[in-house]
């Protein structure tokens, strides 16, 4: 009833294609805006900035970096958290080498260096598809783990091969609170989804997809593959490199290149699984999925079962139950979170008179 | 006449629940941020089990720290570094004056709080783990990395086989090779070993193995070839019995192969069988259950069905007993800590860090904690945040751990050098001011 586009028309072609057709979702999107914008950093505690919204933003980001590579360019990779350590690294290693270096073009260089690393590692798709394409990219991801611990350089030379983000400071204010460290992130990453969100309506999203939908008939009707592959992989790594540098500076504050292990790279991959393979709004969720469901069966299932069973089996147990839900999400909705959402609009348009 | 009711109803509540909040004893919250899931819950469950046993046998026997409740929560880690932050910002508000202490038992989460516990004023332990030169105390007034680092350690390690070879002189022209898990944690060990290396005049042969560590072929062909005199394993998880076994297929004696504290506990004899027969590795805690603390614990927690572990015959193993060893410095620094903040009080997090400043377990507080030769006597002072630095040999004899030696001394001017030069470094690095250990009370 409250959820119907009968009145609003196109007249002109900029309005037909903008991002939210529909003025509901346009005024939803602002109001979810205002609300993690603003509501959220003066509402919540530092416990759920710190600990729960920073990170799912973060990661939200890495998934949209993998979903333009994997959902939308259909190549497969198994890589994304070895480039978000690119990213991570090289920001640290421009704002310590570089005298006077500012936090924002940091973050962009970073991106560019992972970008360009996504592209050298990108290569062999051009000869490789589908699994044997994810095995390529695991070369990436152990490679990479790999080089930073071996050079100390990266590290700085310290012992462990640990670094420690320098401060935040852009324009002369250092983002020291949580709250700033949040309203940051989350500008950064609502920029950058929106600009993904652009990316794949346009020409070049469309090229992504006829290649990833018949890579033959995407040739054949004159796309270049080399080229389209290859900035698949550099915007996707461009993406993950930024969140990296994110997850160094305003969540974690220390790394190291261990922490990008291939368990990171498979949970973002589950990410985009759960959430929706080629969406952007399903990177979101998924990322939400992923990080806020142990955490909640965590604080859940010790609170039921805690004092009868041992705490060994509880910990087991929400692993369990974690899988139990990710295999009953897949179930019921193969196409991921994103899917169960479009449904939800499409059922609530026809609400309350669905014949 | 219902609403007044209601509020006569509700005043009772509160007045109730007010009272029955003035009197109820103080409670000391300590946050754990704990696996028992994972690749290394099988530390994890030992070393927690201990831990939360040993503050039991304190709420069971002595009533608590002077009349104070000791309470635990138990958070999952999973041994990685965002959960672990999360359970750290999760933990650290709970109970009436917050979270105690931190004390991760994992690196990279340890690296990834360092900042955040000197902001939130609450200290942070990490024993036999963690980063070295935090030892450091003037830079890092908030972290303590106790008893003994990765690089005491090393040092101690070439002591004990210095005094087997029958004197430190005689390493010269010796062969040691570094078996080393490939990453952070393995490669803690490059800079002291080389160090030492050009001390004595020994050859340091470094070979890396790849995590996880479950196929060691080429590693040890290299080692045959080269012949090393020693072995040290410098491993983690499945590559300990791996090594292990690899040792015995190429005939190297295991007497001469020598495992960190990381490599020594049962979780890495058994699995690799009767080839570990000889193995000797370091701890800064020893295994057995027959120290009286230990029995203490069979006793008043066990005894009265409040044990944690599962597994009750895994009391007493060397995880166990290091889960131990963290509850007793965690209940001595609150107990430290009480002298000047007042008995019987719930303190904060920055009171306990005095507590832990000024621990001091001489050879008489051991004693009358039942832990003499439990673990090594400890005593903390600004400066230093380390302690003692000794370890404990310890042979497998097929079934169980023999202690072999008494505490084994490490190089301390040595280590120490390296801890302050690195921490200088970091602390040009970060702009920190180091404090003057002089002003301190």
């Amino acid at each position: 009833m409250l959820y119907r586009e009968a009145g609003q028309f196109k007249a002109t072609y900029a309005e037909d294609s903008q991002i939210f057709p529909i003025r509901q979702d346009k005024i939803g999107f602002w109001l979810l805006m205002l609300v993690f914008g603003v509501a959220v950093p003066l509402l919540t505690n530092e416990y759920w900035l710190k600990a729960i919204l920073i990170p799912v933003l973060i990661f939200s980001l890495a998934a949209i970096g993998l979903n333009i590579l994997t959902g939308y360019a259909g190549q497969l990779s198994l890589g994304s958290a070895a480039f978000m350590a690119v990213g991570a690294f090289a920001a640290y290693n421009f704002i310590l080498r570089i005298e006077g270096m500012p936090f924002l073009l940091a973050l962009v260089l970073a991106g560019l260096t992972a970008a360009a690393v996504g592209i050298l590692f990108g290569l062999p798709s051009l000869r490789i598809k589908g699994f044997y394409l994810a095995v390529a990219t695991l070369a990436a991801q152990f490679f990479i783990v790999w080089a930073l611990v071996k050079f100390p350089w990266f590290s700085n030379n310290s012992s462990s091969g640990v670094v420690t983000a320098q401060d935040v400071t852009i324009l002369g204010y250092t983002f020291v609170s949580p709250e700033a460290k949040y309203v940051l992130t989350f500008l950064i990453v609502s920029f950058m989804a929106l600009l993904a969100k652009n990316m794949v309506r346009s020409s070049t999203g469309r090229a992504w997809m006829a290649v990833r939908d018949m890579d033959v008939a995407a040739q054949v009707i004159g796309f270049r593959l080399m080229r389209t592959k290859l900035l698949a992989f550099a915007v996707s790594s461009f993406y993950c490199g930024v969140a990296g540098a994110l997850y160094a500076y305003t969540y974690i504050g220390t790394v190291e290149p261990e922490g990008f292990n291939l368990d990171l790279s498979f949970k973002i991959l589950f990410m985009i699984i759960i959430g929706g393979v080629g969406s952007i709004m399903g990177s979101f969720l998924g990322a939400a999925f992923i990080v806020l469901l142990p955490i909640f069966l965590d604080n859940v299932v010790p609170a039921i079962f805690g004092d009868a069973l041992g705490a060994g089996f509880v910990s087991n147990f929400q692993l369990i139950v974690f899988g139990g839900l990710i295999i009953f999400f897949l179930i019921v909705e193969p196409h991921g979170l994103a899917r169960l959402w479009q449904i939800a609009k499409e059922k609530l348009r026809l609400w309350p008179f669905p014949h | 006449m219902k609403l007044k009711k209601t509020f006569v109803l509700g005043a009772v509540m509160a007045g109730l629940l007010g009272s029955g909040l003035a009197t109820a004893n103080e409670e000391q919250f300590i946050g754990l941020p704990s696996y028992r899931v994972g690749p290394y819950a099988a530390g994890g469950s030992g070393l927690f089990g201990g831990w939360i046993d040993y503050m039991q046998l304190v709420n069971e026997r002595d009533g608590g720290v002077n009349g104070v409740k000791l309470t635990w929560e138990e958070c999952e880690t999973e041994y990685n570094n965002a959960r672990g932050v999360e359970c750290y910002e999760r933990l650290k508000k709970k109970g009436s004056t917050g979270n105690s202490v931190f004390q991760p038992v994992s690196t990279g989460i340890t690296y990834s709080v360092l900042d955040k516990v000197a902001q939130d004023k609450i200290p942070m332990v990490t024993i036999g783990y963690g980063r070295t030169d935090a030892a450091d105390g003037r830079i890092f007034p908030w972290v303590f990395p106790m008893i003994t680092t990765y690089w005491s350690q090393a040092s101690a390690i070439v002591n004990y086989i210095g005094t087997k070879e029958g004197g430190m002189d005689k390493l010269k022209g010796k062969k040691i090779g570094l078996l080393y898990h490939d990453s952070a944690y393995g490669k803690e060990s490059h800079a002291i070993m080389d160090k030492l290396a050009a001390k004595h005049g020994f050859e340091v042969i470094k070979i890396a193995v790849a995590h996880p560590g479950n196929e060691q072929q080429s590693q040890w062909l290299q080692i045959r070839q080269a012949k090393p005199d020693y072995v040290v394993l410098w491993g983690w998880g499945v590559m300990n019995p791996t090594a292990i076994k690899a040792a015995a297929k190429t005939g190297f004696p295991r007497e001469k192969l020598i495992g960190v504290w990381w490599s020594g506990a049962e979780e890495d004899t058994i699995p690799a069988g009767p080839a570990a027969k000889g193995f000797i590795a370091a701890g800064f805690n020893v295994a057995g259950a027959n120290y009286p603390v230990v029995a203490d614990i069979k006793k008043h927690v066990y005894g009265k069905s409040k044990g944690n572990m599962e597994d009750k015959t895994r009391v007493g193993s060397v995880y166990y007993n290091r889960g131990v060893v963290h509850g007793i410095i965690t209940v001595e620094a609150i107990r430290k800590a009480q002298e000047k903040y007042g008995k019987g009080k719930a303190l904060t997090g920055e009171q306990v860090r005095w507590g832990f400043e000024n621990l001091n377990l001489d050879d008489a507080r051991l004693k009358a904690l039942g832990a003499t030769g439990f673990m090594p006597p400890l005593k903390i002072t600004c400066a230093d945040h380390e302690g003692p630095g000794k370890v404990k040999f310890q042979q497998w004899d097929g079934n169980q751990w023999k202690v072999i030696t008494d505490w084994v001394e490490s190089d301390r001017p040595l280590v120490r050098g390296m801890i302050e030069e690195s921490a200088a470094a970091y602390a040009k690095e970060k702009g920190i001011k180091p404090r003057d250990c002089s002003k301190e009370s």
